[in-house]
């Protein structure tokens, strides 16, 4: 059994792509492999920034024969067919066989191919992969008309058994396949042979390059922190940077520097943003101060010097760039203690879209809507107001202008400088939160009031203008605004009417003119689809969803919540699947009888026309139903609520079983009728279960 | 592998160090392009002569103007007139990394002690309608040079495709030679009879000029010359190729050029003085692209650009 080696030996592959391309490069040769018939035991790859490698073990040495026999056109069928077969098959005539059978002769192509080597299948399927690689971007060079994520340089790919290591026969647009590589750019010692995986691995390492990315992020982790431990600090964990940093080099040498003394008054997040986003550089605190005072920065060579002159070099680079930092800095703190009037006065310059107007008339709409909110969220009114007038402020300081990043961050900065309050001060910082699936959402009542505020303004806006998200476009973020909105009312338990608030929104944007109310419904049901997505992920159908929305009071999103979770909950208890099942037995009878007749039976059930002791037990059942899910209701107790109308499961099913809903008797046929409209109304004081599927 | 390399004295021997090596490695070194330019990329040598089958190999300095980085020569690092190295060749040969890391050998970097990186950095230029893959370069966490492979310029695709080298000179200068403010770096040799220091020759100008960009510049006649530089561009472009008095085909690709590169200058200028909007702003990058799209075409019809 082979095993097979290989690399595809490039100019810097960037570091984002790399986890990406070993994966793809793994499943296109190793499914190639599988197609063209071979089996292998186990499959790795690897990446350097400047290779990609595949290793796998156990390969069979050949493909298995395979013998296949087809069926075609009678052997007195028209010319065309039998073309067909032919062209179909890539036989000749001479080649087929004529079988006689019940019906006449036959033709028959049989197909034999005969098993094929490894290496001719290797060959073919790794040029299939090169030609076809999915890099998220590839470029051609010199006068080739190859494409790979930058100029692929080499190709090693040998197939080895005990026999010894052969290489396989492969040319890609003139680049040969061979059996050598090399090492580090600046510390390997030239070309060498490589003979199998194992030898390549203590051959690449004697050459500086350790093939393994997870084996280099966990160098560089342990390396920084001795480094940082050793001088009484701790490493800023920072998991994206560490893979990011194992993508730039092939020998990591971790080196630590101390921020000058002048940087240290600058905010942290200055500093981590400054460094990691420019420099790539871990942040690194001193745990007795509880600020970032170092960095590790990582090189990718042994230094004769120790890396003094790189960690020199570095300090320098890093000293330009927080002179900057601290350049707007002082800049902004400056304008914040002066009140904030240039930013305020800079705002009414800058066009927020050319059909919602600046975003200093887009701050005043947020204002007002913040306060409207305010109570509603059970901030106060004035805070909110005066958050709003605030929370955009830092768009135009400096520091925002160099680290967009930093927005918010910064805004509660200026506005603490400035002589706000906490609470109104943060909301600078978390207006803009929820930013994405996995960010927590504010609980501070002023945040959310502002962070409401914010994203109504911008989903009325667009809905005002018609800008919706359309299939995969949604350049205005519009879904994450609508999914924002839903979390902060869900997450802080808001009881308020969206369709309030959504109107509250459209009325402040001149641009909806005369179609305001009808934007503001079809903003609703964007609402009510992204509540649907949201609450998918939380195992909640959307036909649950639909039966809550058609109750009242439904676009009070705490509210349907906690219906939909007692009705999802609900039905999947055995009662609650069966007493579906009879509601909707009941609603269709019903149904047929109401279109029948043109009459709806919608009242007058008596008792005492009941027959039976079934239909005696389902009245009782209902009024006692009733008593337990009118007052269950008022007090928002759905899961009580629930539960009762589940527990009518029994009667109703016994009723079913041994009742003929439709009598010969015509006054106990319309009393049953009506019995069964009980049963609906009763349901559907609960959900609309006449949307729920199956 | 440690080389005697000795540290340059001076920012002019950085420049001959480098024109000598690029030189040494066959490629033909140019002068600057006599007109005002935001980046070497601009100079025809580049642009225009990355199109085209025919090979090309081209070395220079070229003098780079970014009015809105002018800040009265009293940043460190930022100017407002600098100088690019630029290098092209076409078509981009196997071993331009090394090629490179050899001329940063040359300027006195010994790559025994520096960390030398090559990060991913994908180019583009929207006024050039132009794009490429490639990398910053990176000298102990500085960036030293772009390195770029041309896939596309003017709209045309790069067949064969250019490799390109750009350093920010006083940059890379200054790293060297370990100078922390670029008005204090030697121009000439500190130990010349009249040593002279970048401030020296610079200083006075950046001033000049910082005033110029942000306040002096009348923009109405900017605007104008905006007008006058794109309607000519495409007036000379119209003319038919025969011309009746040669009797030669001739198409005025370069004329044309120059004034897409004039077009591209003022438009930096009114964009310095700040009275271009964002929204503005992309349709005067577009109105520039189109000159250089229309540019490119015309040379693709010339000798120099055609397909051999």
């Amino acid at each position: 059994m082979p095993d097979l080696l290989i690399e595809l030996f490039s100019e810097e592959i960037p570091a984002r792509m790399q986890a990406r391309a070993r994966e793809d490069l793994r499943k296109l040769v190793t499914d190639g492999l599988v197609e063209a018939g071979l089996t292998y035991a186990s499959a790795g790859a690897f990446s350097t920034p400047r290779r990609l490698v595949l290793s796998v073990e156990g390969l069979t040495a050949e493909s298995r024969p395979v013998r296949e026999e087809r069926k075609g056109p009678a052997t007195t069928a028209p010319q065309q067919a039998i073309e067909g077969f032919l062209r179909s098959t890539g036989l000749t005539l001479d080649q087929l066989e004529r079988r006689a059978d019940k019906k006449g002769e036959t033709f028959y192509a049989v197909i034999e191919r005969p098993g094929r080597k490894a290496p001719e299948i290797v060959a073919e399927v790794l040029e299939t992969t090169i030609r076809n690689f999915p890099w998220p971007k590839s470029m051609r060079w010199g006068s080739g008309s190859l494409r790979w994520v930058r100029p692929l340089q080499s190709i090693l790919c040998i197939l080895s058994d005990e026999g010894g290591a052969h290489v396989v026969p492969l040319e890609v647009d003139g680049i040969v396949a061979g059996n050598t590589t090399e090492g580090h750019r600046f510390m390997g010692m030239g070309r060498f042979t490589v003979t199998g995986f194992d030898d390549y691995l203590v051959k690449l390492k004697r050459a500086k390059v350790v093939l393994d990315s997870a084996e280099r992020e966990a160098a560089i982790w342990q390396g920084a922190q001795n480094l940082a431990f050793a001088a009484g600090m701790e490493v800023v964990p920072d998991p994206g940077l560490l893979t990011e940093v194992a993508g730039l080099v092939e020998w990591p040498v971790p080196l630590m520097g101390r921020i000058a003394d002048d940087f240290l008054s600058l905010p942290p997040e200055v500093l981590q943003t400054s460094m990691k986003e420019h420099q790539k550089f871990f942040s690194v605190r001193n745990p007795r101060t509880g600020r970032i005072e170092g960095f590790v920065t990582v090189a990718n060579i042994e230094a004769a010097d120790g890396g003094e002159v790189i960690l020199k070099g570095n300090q320098k680079v890093l000293a330009a760039r927080l002179s900057d930092a601290k350049f707007f800095w002082e800049n902004d703190l400056r304008v914040a203690k002066a009140g904030m009037v240039e930013w305020v006065e800079g705002l009414k310059a800058v066009t927020f879209h050319n059909r919602l107007g600046s975003q200093a008339e887009r701050i005043e709409r947020i204002a007002a809507l913040a306060r409207e909110i305010a109570p509603l969220v059970g901030a106060d009114p004035a805070d909110a107001e005066r958050a709003a007038r605030l929370a955009k402020l830092d768009l135009r300081s400096a520091m925002v202008g160099e680290f967009p990043e930093l927005q918010g961050v910064m805004g509660r900065y200026y506005a603490l400088e400035a002589g706000e309050k906490p609470a109104v001060a943060d909301a600078a910082r978390d207006h803009w939160r929820p930013k994405g699936e996995g960010d927590a959402v504010p609980v501070e009542p002023v945040s959310v009031a502002v962070a409401l505020a914010d994203k109504i303004d911008t989903l009325t806006g667009f809905w005002a203008i018609d800008e919706k998200p359309t299939g995969s476009k949604d350049p205005f973020a519009l879904r994450r605004a609508a999914l924002g909105v839903i979390r902060l009312v869900l997450g802080n338990g808001v009881r308020a009417s969206l369709a309030e608030i959504v109107a509250g929104g459209i009325a402040r944007h001149p641009a909806a003119g005369p179609h305001g109310m009808s934007a503001a419904l079809d903003l609703l049901f964007f609402f009510h689809d992204r509540l649907k997505v949201h609450l998918k992920d939380q195992g909640i159908r959307h036909d649950v969803i639909d039966a809550c929305l058609a109750m009242p009071g439904s676009d009070d999103l705490t509210l349907l919540v906690k219906r939909a979770t007692a009705l999802s909950e609900t039905l999947k208890t055995e009662d609650g699947a069966n007493l579906l099942q009879g509601f909707k037995r009941a609603n269709n009878i019903l149904a047929q009888a109401e279109a029948k007749d043109g009459v709806e039976y919608s009242f007058g059930a008596e008792a005492k026309f009941a027959e039976t002791a079934e239909e005696r037990a389902l009245f009782a059942a209902l009024d006692a139903a009733e008593a337990r899910i009118g007052p269950a209701m008022a007090a928002e107790d759905f899961a009580g609520a629930m539960a009762a109308m589940a527990g009518l499961r029994a009667p109703i099913d016994a009723f079913f079983t041994a009742v003929q809903v439709n009598s010969d008797n015509p006054v106990v046929r319309r009393n049953r009728l009506n019995l069964l409209n009980r049963i609906r109304a009763v349901c559907s004081g609960v959900a609309d279960l006449s949307r729920i599927e199956g | 592998m440690t080389h005697e390399t000795t540290t340059p004295r001076s920012f002019q021997e950085i420049i001959l160090r480098l024109q000598s090596y690029w030189a040494s490695k066959g490629c033909a070194v140019l002068q600057p392009y006599d007109m005002e330019v935001g980046a070497g990329t601009f100079h025809p040598a580049t642009t225009l002569r990355s199109l085209g089958t025919k090979p090309w190999a081209a070395a220079y300095v070229q003098p780079s103007r970014r009015p809105t980085d002018g800040r009265y020569g009293e940043n460190p690092n930022r100017l407002q007139h600098y100088y690019q190295y630029q290098v092209i060749i076409k078509p981009s040969p196997p071993d331009l990394q090394d090629l490179y890391l050899g001329s940063l050998r040359a300027i006195g970097i010994d790559l025994d002690l520096h960390d030398i990186r090559f990060v991913e950095d994908d180019w583009e230029s929207p006024t050039l309608g132009a794009w490429g893959l490639g990398w910053e370069v990176w000298c102990d966490g500085m960036e030293v040079s772009q390195f770029t492979y041309f896939q596309q310029v003017g709209g045309h695709d790069c067949k064969p495709v250019s490799g390109e080298l750009t350093y920010g000179l006083e940059r890379l200068a200054m790293y060297v030679m370990g100078i922390d403010h670029v008005m204090e770096m030697p121009f000439n040799d500190p130990d010349a009879p009249i040593p002279l220091t970048y401030g020296d020759v610079f200083r006075q100008t950046e001033e000049e000029y910082s005033r110029h960009n942000f306040d002096g510049a009348t923009t109405e006649m900017l605007f104008r010359h905006f007008e006058d530089a794109e309607a000519e561009c495409e007036r000379l472009l119209a003319f038919a190729p025969d011309d009746p008095k040669s009797g030669k085909r001739i198409v005025m690709a370069h004329p044309a050029y120059d004034q897409t590169i004039k077009a591209s200058h003022l438009f930096n200028l009114l964009d310095a003085r700040g009275v271009i909007s964002v929204t503005e702003r992309q349709a005067y990058i577009g109105r520039v692209r189109a000159l250089a799209k229309k540019c490119a075409d015309a040379f693709r019809q010339t000798e120099a650009g055609a397909d051999l």
